[in-house]
């Protein structure tokens, strides 16, 4: 009896799941829609943030230890909201972070790991699975917390004066600046709507929706990650993970998103 | 062995649903990598599910399933406190168990 | 000749000019010094992607300040920066216009080429259809830049569009001294036939264009 009523659940999940590939098909945009409203409490990104949790509390490196005891701005070991503040100044550093810089700081000094090898490896290297399970695992730590992210500290305004001259750096063969593409309002790249980074409104729409599970292909992207391929269709030398550009723009989009709830980790096509 | 899979199981008014997110590439076998290579196939091709020690699903899958599937069920029966396990077995004969208790 | 002397002189004052970095827009910690500083430890050279991309022509550093490049007093600017722009156009050396459309579709199509990621053999796309309808077949287009289509037929097919439209496409700078559009010919994007093909595009009264 409970086979047969099973058997028959079964069956309406694999139809459920042709008229989403059909819907695909018809309007490329519609079955995206579809299929992120069925994972909608099945979002894969939770799969990485299961492991970046193991990772957190799992004693590892030359000093034998978790990162439990890292202070990601809200002191020792405090992790629910800390996403939602950063990036931020830190005076044990004496630099702006952003969530992973931070990170590279504790697995340094906690954990007495080489930073090296997290900023040298590729996005889809080992190391960088890592710092993308803890940045999913972290950043789930802040769902549905407001972005509070002012700069006030001469350093973080200085973070976020270079993030906004950055946004308008023109370089390369193809004169691109971040605002080529993100600086006007209501346009769009081919089908895919670009936000307008100096509003609040396209701020949040990016700073709160990432890091996120991309559906295409099943890759968990960090903010750092989204960044690098930003520069990389901007035709520009390679931004080196961590660096000061990269928390800038950060510092930059994330103060513009100030009070945007976080949706964290999201999912994208 | 797998990585962990991600089950929830709630159970109202008799029926009890189950959702399950497994961690796996799914590789169809198809794909090349950068070097021209073809990647090889590896798949999840078996998925018991039971409730207690009853199996109440058995599901043979292929290469199409996406990666990181996505399962959801809902069976008759079970109630709050009940112990759902999941198990997958894939084409290289690794295989992943992982449990829930129903909600 | 003294237009270019006038040129270098403004380029060399602006990085590293102090008053400039008090009059721009830039506030507190974002002066010259640290915004170059910044850019020298952030970046590193990847593949054809080198860092000497981050070196701006007078061009870039102009468009780089949206608080003056649309301002009143900055319009002999524009205007001197659209000369310099202008003056770098190579014209076909053939006197040929109008290559062939259904390679021009082909280049439209195109976005491939130029990143840290591409081959140096890499032949180049135009990247058009990212930000331009043109074909009305090609329902995924961008809006970035204006409307392409009907190009030819709204506009005729003298010798005056074809002048406009070449010096457009080869270097899109000419005409706009901050348009959105990346400078094909003159940043070596693409070849004089591969712009030829582009023109046909637009041009060619066969073209999807235009029908």
């Amino acid at each position: 009896m409970h086979q047969a009523s099973t058997g028959i659940a079964a069956f309406l999940a694999a139809v459920a799941a042709v008229t989403v590939a059909h819907a695909q098909m018809d309007n490329p945009q519609a079955g995206i829609e579809a299929y992120r409203e069925a994972l909608q409490d099945g979002n894969p990104a939770e799969l990485h943030e299961m492991a970046g949790e193991e990772l957190w509390t799992t004693p590892a490196g030359p000093k034998n230890a978790s990162l439990e005891q890292c202070d990601l701005g809200l002191g020792p070991g405090v992790v629910k909201g800390a996403y939602a503040r950063l990036p931020r100044y830190f005076a044990d550093t004496d630099r702006v972070q952003d969530l992973e810089s931070r990170l590279l700081t504790c697995m340094e000094t906690l954990q007495g790991k080489d930073p090296k090898v997290y900023i040298d490896a590729s996005f889809t290297a080992p190391p960088k699975e890592e710092m993308n399970a803890l940045v999913a695992y972290l950043s789930g730590q802040s769902r549905d917390v407001a972005v509070t992210v002012t700069p006030e500290h001469p350093k973080e305004r200085a973070m976020y004066e270079l993030g906004k001259r950055l946004f308008f750096f023109q370089g390369g063969p193809y004169d691109f600046s971040c605002a080529t593409c993100h600086g006007q309002e209501g346009t769009r790249i081919r089908m895919q709507d670009l936000p307008y980074i100096p509003g609040h409104e396209g701020a949040a729409a990016g700073w709160t929706s990432w890091p996120a599970y991309r559906v295409s292909n099943g890759q968990m992207w960090s903010m750092q990650w989204r960044l690098n391929d930003c520069f990389r269709q901007q035709r520009f030398p390679e931004p080196i993970y961590a660096s000061d550009a990269t928390i800038a723009l950060s510092t930059y989009i994330a103060a513009n998103s100030n009070g945007a709830v976080m949706k964290t980790p999201g999912i994208k096509r | 062995m797998g990585k962990p899979m991600k089950i929830r199981a709630a159970s109202k008014d008799g029926v009890t649903e189950i959702k399950v997110l497994m961690n796996h590439e799914m590789e169809t076998g198809q794909r090349k990598d950068a070097s021209g290579a073809t990647i090889p196939a590896w798949f999840i091709n078996q998925v018991t599910a039971k409730l207690g020690d009853r199996t109440v699903l058995q599901a043979q899958w292929g290469p199409s399933i996406s990666k990181n599937p996505f399962l959801a069920f809902r069976i008759k029966g079970g109630k709050a406190g009940d112990t759902v396990t999941v198990t997958w077995v894939d084409n290289t004969g690794d295989t992943r168990t992982d449990e829930a208790t129903v909600t | 000749m003294k237009h270019r002397a006038l040129l270098v002189a403004v380029a060399l004052l602006l990085p590293g000019g102090a008053a400039m970095a008090q009059s721009g827009p830039w506030g507190p910690g974002a002066d010259d010094a640290a915004f170059a500083q910044m850019l020298k430890t952030s970046f590193k050279g990847r593949g054809v992607a080198t860092l000497d991309r981050l070196n701006q022509d007078e061009t870039q550093v102009f468009c780089s300040d949206p608080e003056t490049v649309y301002a009143p007093e900055s319009a002999a600017r524009r205007e001197e920066i659209e000369k310099v722009n202008l003056a770098s156009v190579k014209w076909p050396a053939d006197g040929v216009w109008l290559g062939d459309w259904k390679e021009g579709e082909k280049i439209a199509q195109s976005g491939r080429g130029n990143t840290w990621t591409d081959k140096p053999e890499q032949v180049n796309g135009g990247n058009c259809y990212n930000c331009h309808q043109i074909s009305a077949e090609e329902i995924s287009h961008g809006t970035i830049g204006p409307s392409l289509h009907n190009y030819g037929k709204l506009r005729g097919t003298d010798d005056a569009v074809m002048k406009a439209t070449w010096a457009k496409i080869y270097n899109s700078k000419s005409n706009n001294a901050c348009s959105n559009m990346p400078r094909a010919g003159h940043m070596g994007i693409l070849s004089e036939e591969q712009m030829k093909h582009l023109m046909a595009l637009l041009l060619d009264p066969r073209s999807p264009v235009n029908q």
